[in-house]
């Protein structure tokens, strides 16, 4: 299905909640969507018959400087069509709802984007530091990260 | 706390399986809370080899992250070398030349071997027969053999690069490649004889871990795990890349024949079809390879357009998908790999339940794990 | 008379250096297959043990993270005297290719443990980690164990 196509239905759907389509540059094609409604599209994108996107490929946390975004990759095996979610948030105490009970392939990107951004996942079952131990301190993918000098007495 | 109130009072117990285990396949460390021999909770404890490969990316060029792809997944280091520069070159929309693009396939598909070989080898060593780890060394060693002639490493070799690959094949490496297939097709058949339908073997593989096709795909399974579910979803033939949709090859698909379709027996049945298939693609690579360059003109300082690019392809252990933001510097503005074996753990919890350890060990091996995937 | 005990020792030191299989990454390839047919480490003696309580070498094989630390240094522990390490490959010797632009790698293994070989490679080939066990067992045979402390 085509990206304009898609992102028309969308809009029809779910209104304002719907911001844009980064289409330009960008391949899959990202539908840009409010945080507060990724659940409901998610859940909409994979029990619809037309798009049954039934396959999370990849959930990753992006800092773009000036703002946050978490970026969605999904596939459909029905249909073989692929496009990409995106859901733009602000850089202090960023957050939005979990889809790890529409997608449970969610649950460790979201506690690897959690662990890495520092991006909460509201209504998530499981929200810890995946990769880094439990007493780390700092988020080391933003673009403000200041490397520690000790971790436990030992250089780093 | 008492679980079993019938014959015995029992009480929990939690055992670490810790991050140096033999059969772990690596630093993953697997917190288990037992009732006597039965598993009740199986919790995967990752991290322990997480070198921060997203960030460095962020901090070096195109050209210079090639040789840290290679310890992204060291037993396929040639697939992922090639994942990184497919990426780039959808990114920057660079035309590869067709004598690399065949290179790139040979080298990949031979590598598919080598890393499936120990994925066999060491599995039949955690299920207690060691001999078939020795003769799976032996072949891969002579794979070795080939990739040395090629580029000078043994494991790890950084041989594409953007816009092609680095050199090109000495005049001999093809003749000795067909050697080593003619030498290599008939010994599967040998290994499948020695240990595959062997029946202590088969037992402790049967009915380990059943994954059904609804579950493989919700839990974003890929590769050869999914495939072993009965999906028969191959990147190389349903999203084909590079000069796949140049070759004749099957998708082998879980067929359930000793047990339950999606259990251990059959995830490990399709790792043994797909080196045969793996064979019959490099020897068509081998015999339609065209001459002419193997590098495209790519600037020293690279610099692609502001874009954003997601490239997938089939890694011996799932699915690689590299997700690159480029804003237009030499350095990339964000660098996300998602790997197989990461999002395969995600199921590990669930499918581990009720199952005794030493089949915790069997689930382990049958997904094939490898711990800088996981960790990156 | 001291002296022969001493070479007794030393001999029978060398000749069986058992080693903890502890892999971390790449390098752990290499000492799989180190261990295997082609390059076989069995000749010299040395077999792979699982548990650090019955090894006496610990082949330090590929990048120590922070997290990893502290196991690392548990394993030594549990390691009976007399002990030995080998650091196999960059990362267990500086840090590796990781060494500039990495936030949780250890920058070195004798950050936490003390070392008595080092072999570098990335990976060693095989017979650059036969050589470091060779040059191992040289300072064995050169220990002092009876006679009087200088």
């Amino acid at each position: 299905m085509e990206a304009q196509v898609l992102f028309d239905t969308l809009k029809g759907k779910f209104g304002d909640a719907v911001v844009e389509l980064q289409g330009e540059g960008c391949s899959p094609a990202f539908v840009v969507v409010a945080p507060a409604s990724v659940q409901e599209i998610a859940r909409f994108l994979r029990d619809d018959p037309a798009l049954s996107f039934d396959s999370l490929m990849c959930l990753s946390g992006v800092d773009y400087k000036e703002k946050f975004a978490v970026a969605y990759h999904l596939h459909s095996m029905k249909h073989r069509h692929a496009i990409g979610l995106k859901v733009m948030l602000p850089r202090e105490n960023p957050s939005l709802p979990t889809v790890d009970d529409v997608w449970p392939a969610a649950n460790f990107h979201e506690r690897e984007a959690f662990d890495l951004f520092g991006i909460v996942f509201e209504g998530s079952k499981d929200l810890r530091r995946i990769l880094l131990p439990e007493d780390w301190e700092g988020h080391p993918l933003r673009k403000d990260y200041k490397y520690p000098d000790f971790y436990h007495g030992i250089k780093v | 706390m008492t679980i079993r109130t019938d014959a015995l009072p029992t009480q929990e117990m939690t055992i670490n399986m810790g991050p140096q285990h033999p059969s772990t396949h690596g630093v993953l460390r697997v917190i288990l809370t037992t009732d006597g021999e039965v598993v009740t909770r199986a919790v995967p404890d990752m991290g322990y080899l997480h070198r921060g490969l997203e960030k460095i990316g962020e901090r070096v060029t195109y050209a210079q992250y090639m040789p840290f792809t290679d310890r992204l997944d060291y037993l396929a280091a040639m697939n992922c070398n090639c994942a990184w520069a497919w990426t780039v070159e959808k990114l920057a929309k660079i035309e590869v030349p067709a004598r690399a693009e065949y290179l790139r396939v040979i080298v990949c598909e031979l590598n598919r071997i080598s890393s499936h070989l120990i994925a066999f080898g060491s599995y039949t060593a955690d299920m207690g027969a060691f001999t078939p780890f020795l003769y799976a060394i032996r072949e891969r060693e002579r794979v070795n053999d080939l990739f040395e002639m090629l580029c000078g490493n043994r494991l790890t070799y950084n041989y594409a690069r953007v816009g092609g690959v680095s050199g090109d094949a000495p005049p001999g490496f093809l003749e000795k490649t067909k050697e080593f297939l003619d030498y290599f097709e008939p010994k599967l058949d040998e290994y499948n004889n020695l240990i595959s339908y062997n029946k202590i073997f088969v037992h402790r593989l049967a009915n380990v871990a059943v994954i059904s096709a609804e579950e493989a795909v919700a839990y974003g399974l890929t590769g050869p795990n999914l495939r072993g579910s009965g999906v028969p979803f191959d990147l190389r033939k349903d999203e084909p890349y590079s000069v796949y949709p140049k070759f004749d090859f099957k998708v082998c698909v879980g067929t359930g024949e000793r047990g339950t379709l999606g259990d251990c027996f059959d995830r490990y049945m399709v790792r043994i079809n797909e080196m045969r298939e793996s064979v019959k693609i490099v020897r068509q690579a081998v015999a339609q390879i065209p001459d002419g360059p193997v590098r495209a003109k790519v600037p020293r300082l690279f610099k692609p357009p502001v874009g954003e690019a997601y490239f997938r392809s089939e890694c011996p252990r799932g699915e690689t998908g590299i997700y690159l933001i480029s804003d237009g510097t030499v350095n990339p503005l964000r660098l996300k790999i998602r790997t197989g074996s990461f999002v395969t753990m995600n199921i590990f919890e669930k499918v581990t339940r009720g199952l005794m350890i030493a089949d915790v060990v069997a689930v382990i091996g049958s997904f094939d794990i490898i711990l800088p995937e996981i960790d990156r | 008379m001291v002296g022969n005990a001493d070479l007794f020792v030393n001999w029978s030191r060398k000749s069986s250096l058992w080693y903890l299989l502890f892999a971390t990454a790449c390098c752990g390839i290499e000492l799989m297959q180190a261990g295997a047919s082609r390059y076989d480490m069995d000749r010299f003696g040395a077999v792979f043990r699982a548990t650090p309580r019955q090894s006496d070498l610990m082949l330090v094989a590929g990048t120590i993270t922070h997290k990893m630390a502290d196991r690392v240094k548990r394993l030594y522990d549990q390691m009976p005297e007399p002990k030995y390490v080998i650091s196999m490959g960059s990362c267990a010797n500086t840090g590796g290719p990781f060494y500039k632009d990495s936030y949780c790698v250890v920058k070195g293994v004798d950050l936490l443990i003390p070392v008595d070989v080092y072999i570098p490679g990335c990976p060693p080939r095989p017979e650059a980690l036969i050589d470091g066990i060779m040059s191992l067992q040289k300072i064995i045979m050169r220990k002092k164990n009876f006679g009087a402390k200088a």
